[in-house]
């Protein structure tokens, strides 16, 4: 039999239908559902009288609309977003599916949830009405973002139809340099392959510094693969894989466990497969990173200066004349001299409880520069207990950040946490696109222990002087 | 879905590259529970200012390109999220073919779900097609999906590729989820197999 990668094991598994020109109808195992795409789908069964298919494989959970103060709990005030939530609650009790309502202590954001309670596993087929849902790829599961019509089409058969994408292996060598984070790698890949490098591709990473992550910050890497254009993120499972699994409410148990793991352990690239594209950095060469501009492969090290229009080729100079202006920089900065407005600490890239522990590990003792806004958003209520557990919430507090309830919040801003025109923010975020954060709003991404450092310094800052 | 006709209509120019979902249809406008009615909210910020007053320099503001029926566009269009929201709305204001030399993924698969047409070319043809773009109802351009083909205001044809099921699909107006449902059997017996290896899942 010829070798195989990752991705080819997964995605033979669950062909149920393969036509003459090569059109699959994919066997979905887990599908994670939000409130914002996924109205229109529910209606469109109800309009057809269909049911869903799978509700025990179908996970629920409300988390772009929600307002992350604690006065949430008396209701979501903007009409809008009120009825969006609504109608999630009301068609998940309707259909039956698994459900995490704003009041459970388990809610959060989908791609932290999903994990979390044990719906992701190594070897699964993954989908979400959201883009991030690549995240999930860090446990080995093939995992992609699908728009509404696709929610509606899983939801009423349990299928996807697709083609197979190409094999893209992106290696990152050797260790990473002190203070140099998952993020980092996840920035450094994109603005090393541009964000379109990896359309019609499903990346696997891998190498050493890969393997070194932990779960959380191969969650992080993964979470971006949509950024560099790819359909998913892979990473093979390994026993830290298995030690993050074992023992989470839905993971196997007992006899099952056993068989699963047997199972996993076959899931790996084989030696001599082919990959399509090929990318490999070297872990020692990659920096803290920051972005200057409104595509998250506008991204340098902090040390660098804000680049010219003129630096780049084709297209890219006039998008950089207007990332320049949108972002009000100046060519020549250095990136280190640009004084923020805000920082946010959170989302499915980084509102993980590692990501916490890096942010409070800068913020230790340290308060945050006068005038400046910060707030930290915990990726679900349970990476907010175990923060408040641990001592991390109270030295966030102590510095002068907001402590919140879990959201997506400041990262898309669909609910009140949204930047003023012209207020820059630092952000542990995934997207830096014009208004994204709010309109007219400024945003550098970067890693959780960078955004603590800016939030010291009151502009972008090296975390590495302050280490 | 209704089925994709031949279209000779004006086309917008919009010549930057990597415009993504958040430009095409902004947050505050996924809180809509229907599918309809986006179109006026289309490219919002680019379109109107802070008081909600239209920017009259942006290409859709123009009185040539109020009814645009095809837009013309630089690399990765649709790059970001995955809210076909961003189909809705391009729909909805009455583009149906979108012309560029690369897509984001997700966003070039939700266009076929609602009866739009992106259409990849090399950069030099969709240079050219820019260039007609510009002249407004000066160069109306054609699409012919039947025979894969756009036309640009001299006659001069541009032969694209696409996927033979989507193209299918488009063509007829038909409904993924019905053709799906056809081969019910299958996943039924894919299903009993699958629990068997992996009861676990």
């Amino acid at each position: 039999m010829s070798p195989k990668t990752l991705y080819d094991k997964i995605w033979d598994a669950h062909v149920v239908h393969e036509a003459e020109d090569g059109t699959c109808l994919l066997y979905i195992d887990r599908h994670l559902v939000h409130e914002v795409t996924s109205p229109q789908a529910f209606e469109g069964l109800r309009m057809a009288g269909r049911t869903v298919r799978a509700p025990e494989k179908t996970i629920a959970v409300p988390d772009h609309n929600v307002p992350t103060t604690l006065d949430r709990t008396s209701g979501i005030k903007n009409e809008e977003s009120r009825i969006q939530v609504e109608a999630l609650d009301k068609n998940a009790q309707d259909f039956g599916i698994n459900y995490y309502p704003v009041s459970d202590v388990r809610q959060g954001i989908v791609h932290i949830v999903g994990p979390e309670q044990g719906w992701t596993l190594p070897g699964m087929t993954v989908v979400c009405g959201d883009s991030h849902t690549a995240t999930h790829g860090a446990f080995g599961a093939l995992a992609h973002g699908i728009g509404t019509s696709e929610v509606e089409h899983v939801l009423a058969t349990q299928t996807l139809i697709q083609k197979k994408s190409k094999n893209m292996k992106v290696e990152i060598t050797g260790k990473l340099r002190p203070g140099v984070t998952a993020k980092d790698i996840t920035l450094s890949v994109i603005g090393a392959t541009g964000t379109a490098g990896g359309t019609g591709h499903v990346i696997e990473y891998c190498g050493e510094a890969i393997r070194d992550l932990s779960i959380e910050g191969r969650m992080t890497v993964c979470n971006m693969a949509i950024e560099g254009g790819a359909r998913a993120g892979l990473i093979a499972p390994d026993e830290k894989t298995f030690d993050y699994v074992m023992g989470r409410p839905h993971a196997p148990k007992g006899a099952q466990w056993e068989a699963a793991l047997a199972y996993w352990k076959t899931l790996f690239t084989d030696e001599g497969a082919h990959f399509d594209k090929v990318i490999t950095l070297k872990g020692e060469d990659i920096a803290p990173v920051v972005t200057w501009g409104t595509s998250p492969e506008d991204v340098l090290p902090i040390t660098a200066a804000v680049p010219a229009p003129e630096d780049f080729k084709g297209g890219k100079v006039d998008a950089a004349r207007r990332a320049l202006e949108y972002m009000g920089l100046t060519a020549g900065t250095p990136l280190s001299e640009i004084e923020i407005d805000t920082v946010f600490i959170g989302s499915c890239t980084n509102g993980r409880i590692e990501d916490l522990r890096a942010a409070a590990d800068v913020l230790k003792g340290k308060k945050i520069k006068e005038g400046l806004r910060a707030m930290v958003v915990p990726g679900s209520g349970l990476v907010r207990a175990q923060a408040e557990e641990e001592g991390l919430a109270d030295i966030f507090k102590e510095a002068g950040f907001e402590w919140r309830l879990a959201g997506c919040s400041m990262c898309l801003a669909m609910n009140p946490d949204q930047l003023e025109p012209g207020e820059r923010c630092a952000a542990t975020s995934n997207r830096n696109f014009e208004g994204r954060q709010g309109r007219g709003g400024r945003t550098h991404l970067m890693s959780p222990a960078m955004a603590a450092a800016a939030a010291v310094t009151g502009r972008l800052t090296d975390v590495r002087e302050m280490m | 879905m209704e089925k994709f006709e031949k279209i000779t209509g004006v086309a917008a120019p919009l010549p930057l590259i990597n415009v993504d979902t958040d430009m095409i249809i902004p947050k505050q406008f996924l809180k809509t529970i229907k599918r309809s009615g986006l179109g006026v909210n289309l490219f919002d910020e680019m379109r109107y200012d802070g008081e909600g007053r239209e920017i009259p320099d942006f290409v859709l503001n123009q009185p040539a390109y109020r009814k645009a029926e095809i837009l013309v566009a630089g690399e990765n269009f649709g790059c970001g999220s995955s809210r076909e929201h961003a189909p809705w709305a391009i729909k909805d204001f009455g583009i149906k073919a979108v012309i560029a030399p690369s897509f984001a993924d997700i966003f070039f698969n939700n266009c076929f779900k609602n009866g739009i047409l992106p259409i990849v070319l090399p950069q030099d043809q969709v240079d050219r097609l820019m260039d007609d773009a510009r002249k407004g109802e000066n160069a109306r351009i054609t699409v012919d999906l039947e025979h894969q083909t756009v036309s640009g205001s001299d006659g001069t044809e541009f032969r694209f590729e696409v996927d033979p099921h989507q193209k299918h699909c488009l063509m007829e107006g038909l409904d993924d989820i019905g053709q799906t449902l056809q081969k019910a059997a299958a996943i039924d017996s894919f299903e009993q197999g699958y629990a068997a290896r992996m009861p676990w899942v």
